[in-house]
């Protein structure tokens, strides 16, 4: 595994301008989607970024694609700031940087054959490339994803959930990729399917030495998958640290409620469980909490909480925390 | 008694390519108080085993068998029969908390609506008995929620007030259809525990319906697991986690992955896909995907039998304990 960061976040935000009060000439509200996010991403590595709804973890994977515009910060891949080039710019880094959407059906276009689906991006990157070669392209990519050559000519709704979504997989590794943005691609699976998607992940991984970046909801899965995971709530980061350390001993409250919370399928360690936890829903990121974002549902919560808004601390080697209190946490842990 | 007493139960769909069987040959029983946990993939069948029972199959599905409600008999009957039963004696929660409530009616009219139909409140009684259920559901500011529209409110409060509603009526089975699905899991945790509380406190029978063994492990006293429309094994909770008998049970609960699990590397999977429900394979609809199966499986079915206390499997192989 190299070591040269492949990729750069620095203080990485972006807000959407909402309207607050009047049907034309209200006022504007910033939506802080993400807020000031920084992160480093080698290559062959796996970074799982969990959070709830709305905690901006899928604008962050298209913040990083520059599918959504900045508002500010930086993301450098392999040193070059991708929020400073302009549109031909950034064509060409996309043939580096792929991304695989949830939901398996809908991100593939009705119309299209599966192999043409696949050879798209061949299309758009390599107009010159001859048919026979495309198609031999698009054969291999299909074996590797675990679908069969016969199945170039049919059209997404003959495939079912899991193979659409291996579709989308090879879409997005056709051009033989060094990052994949996951969006949630396994959460519309069902459960036999869901580790067959993972597995198949794992292997395009140690076979290109790609780096991903794995967004999801299931926490079981992204220690699974994962060498690293971030934990976002309303746009900011409430821990990063290497999987076995952040699973082992959580140091913000919010992910140790997070983990409290997902049920075991085991009966003695879920009944055992002392359960709850958080109450009611995560705020309106239209109106965050001043200070600590987090407070408004925290068991820790005092006055400083209120005032000041905690900053990333190093907690061990590579173990950060965004949390006035991570010193008592471990003691205080649910 | 059971207050649910499904016997050979089929629903059909007839479809322009054919008819789907859906739900093939289910027998279940649902004792009173308890929690019985449904569990399987997209396309066994799991939900449409209780639409049935609710009279909520979609037009061109057909149901046969029986469907015992406190001994008497469901399939076929008639809408007036159904309503008796259906909201008031037993009632659903289904897995969208938006597209279930009216979007255009007001939270406490939805509400009252169930008690002026059912038990003939007057509207201000039924307001007062719909407040008293949304703070029983831990809904807070109870009184201003009931003048609200759904979509003002949360993917968390609308499940609440879901419950809320199908409480109203002290039934005696609630059919909780993949209840907490599509909401976050601080908030799946919270509405678990009202699960809970519910079936504690007010001894209603819970018939959970997911295909998330944790969910099912938290919550449920008996565990039935159902496979392309069949059920192929059923027990207590505890032998189904500890010592699984059918080879797709065991196959679930090794591929889903364990938050408390630190191994890396490759996932155990079940090979293939689930089947074509208008196509079934022949013989044990389980065989493609087994990694036991032998030629017998492909050619004859196996049926649920009955071979410990309170457990069955439909599974020629004698699986022992791992």
């Amino acid at each position: 595994m190299m070591t040269q960061p492949f990729l750069q976040i620095r203080d990485l935000k972006v807000h959407f301008p909402v309207r607050t009060g009047g049907l034309f000439f209200g006022d504007y509200t910033a939506l802080k989607a993400v807020d000031g996010i920084s992160f480093d991403l080698k290559a062959g590595e796996t970074l799982g970024v969990v959070g709830e709804s709305g905690c901006g973890k899928s604008t962050l994977g298209r913040a990083v694609l520059q599918l959504v515009p900045a508002t500010s910060g930086a993301v450098s891949w392999l040193g070059c700031d991708l929020t400073q080039q302009d549109k031909n710019e950034i064509k060409k880094c996309r043939q580096e940087l792929q991304i695989v959407f949830q939901d398996p059906l809908a991100s593939l276009d009705p119309r299209m054959t599966a192999g043409d689906i696949i050879a798209e991006p061949l299309r758009n990157y390599f107009p010159a490339m001859s048919n026979s070669e495309r198609t031999a392209k698009v054969q291999d990519m299909m074996a590797k994803v675990g679908l069969l050559p016969g199945m170039v000519n049919r059209y997404p709704h003959e495939f079912s959930g899991g193979q659409c979504q291996r579709i989308g997989i090879a879409r997005a590794m056709i051009l033989k990729p060094k990052l994949i943005v996951c969006d949630e691609p396994v959460s519309a699976l069902d459960v036999s399917i869901r580790a067959q998607v993972i597995n198949l992940l794992m292997d395009l991984q140690k076979d290109f030495n790609l780096s991903l970046i794995f967004i999801s909801h299931d926490l079981a899965v992204v220690r699974h998958i994962s060498h690293r995971v971030l934990v976002l709530y309303l746009g900011k980061v409430m821990e990063l640290a290497e999987r076995e350390s952040l699973y082992r001993a959580p140091r913000h409250p919010y992910t140790q409620a997070l983990m409290a919370a997902v049920p075991i399928p085991d009966p003695d360690k879920e009944r055992a469980k002392k359960r709850v936890i958080l109450t009611g829903d995560p705020p309106s990121p239209l109106n965050p909490p001043s200070g600590c974002v987090f407070r408004t549902r925290c068991g820790q919560a005092n006055e400083r909480c209120v005032q000041e808004i905690p900053l990333l601390e190093t907690a061990s080697v590579g173990h950060e925390v965004s949390c006035h209190h991570w010193r008592n946490t471990l003691e205080n842990r649910i | 008694m059971p207050i649910l007493d499904i016997r050979n139960l089929n629903v059909r769909f007839a479809t322009q390519d054919g008819e789907v069987s859906a739900v093939n040959d289910v027998s279940l029983s649902v004792e009173k108080g308890e929690c019985l946990g449904i569990v399987g993939e997209s396309g066994s069948g799991k939900s449409q085993t209780f639409m049935a029972a609710m009279g909520l199959l979609a037009a061109n599905g057909r149901a046969n068998g029986e469907i015992l409600f406190d001994g008497a008999n469901l399939v076929g009957a008639s809408e007036d029969a159904f309503n008796t039963v259906r909201g008031n004696r037993m009632s659903m929660i289904f897995q969208d908390p938006m597209t279930s409530l009216t979007p255009h009616m007001k939270i406490g009219r939805q509400l009252a609506e169930v008690l002026v139909h059912h038990r003939g409140a007057s509207v201000v009684e039924a307001r007062i008995q719909s407040l008293a259920m949304l703070k029983r559901v831990q809904i807070p500011e109870a009184e201003r929620r009931l003048d609200m529209y759904p979509h003002e409110l949360s993917g968390g409060l609308r499940q609440r007030v879901m419950i809320a509603m199908a409480l109203l009526c002290s039934p005696e089975v609630i059919i909780a259809d993949e209840p907490t699905t599509a909401l976050d899991v601080t908030v799946q945790a919270q509405i678990l525990d009202i699960i809970h509380d519910v079936k504690e406190r007010l001894k209603t029978a819970v018939v959970l319906i997911t295909h998330d063994l944790g969910v099912v492990a938290g919550l449920a006293d008996r565990v039935a697991v159902m496979y392309a429309g069949r059920i192929v094994e059923v027990g207590d909770v505890g032998s189904i986690f500890s010592d699984p008998r059918h080879p797709y049970t065991k196959g679930l609960l090794a591929c889903t992955p364990r938050l408390d699990d630190a191994r890396q590397g490759i996932m155990t999977t079940i090979q293939g896909q689930p089947p074509n429900l208008q196509r079934l394979p022949s013989g044990c609809s389980f065989h493609p995907r087994c990694s036991y199966a032998a030629e017998r499986c492909a050619n004859e079915r196996p049926a649920l039998e009955i071979y410990g206390q309170g457990r069955a499997r439909a599974c020629f192989k004698d699986l022992k304990a791992a």
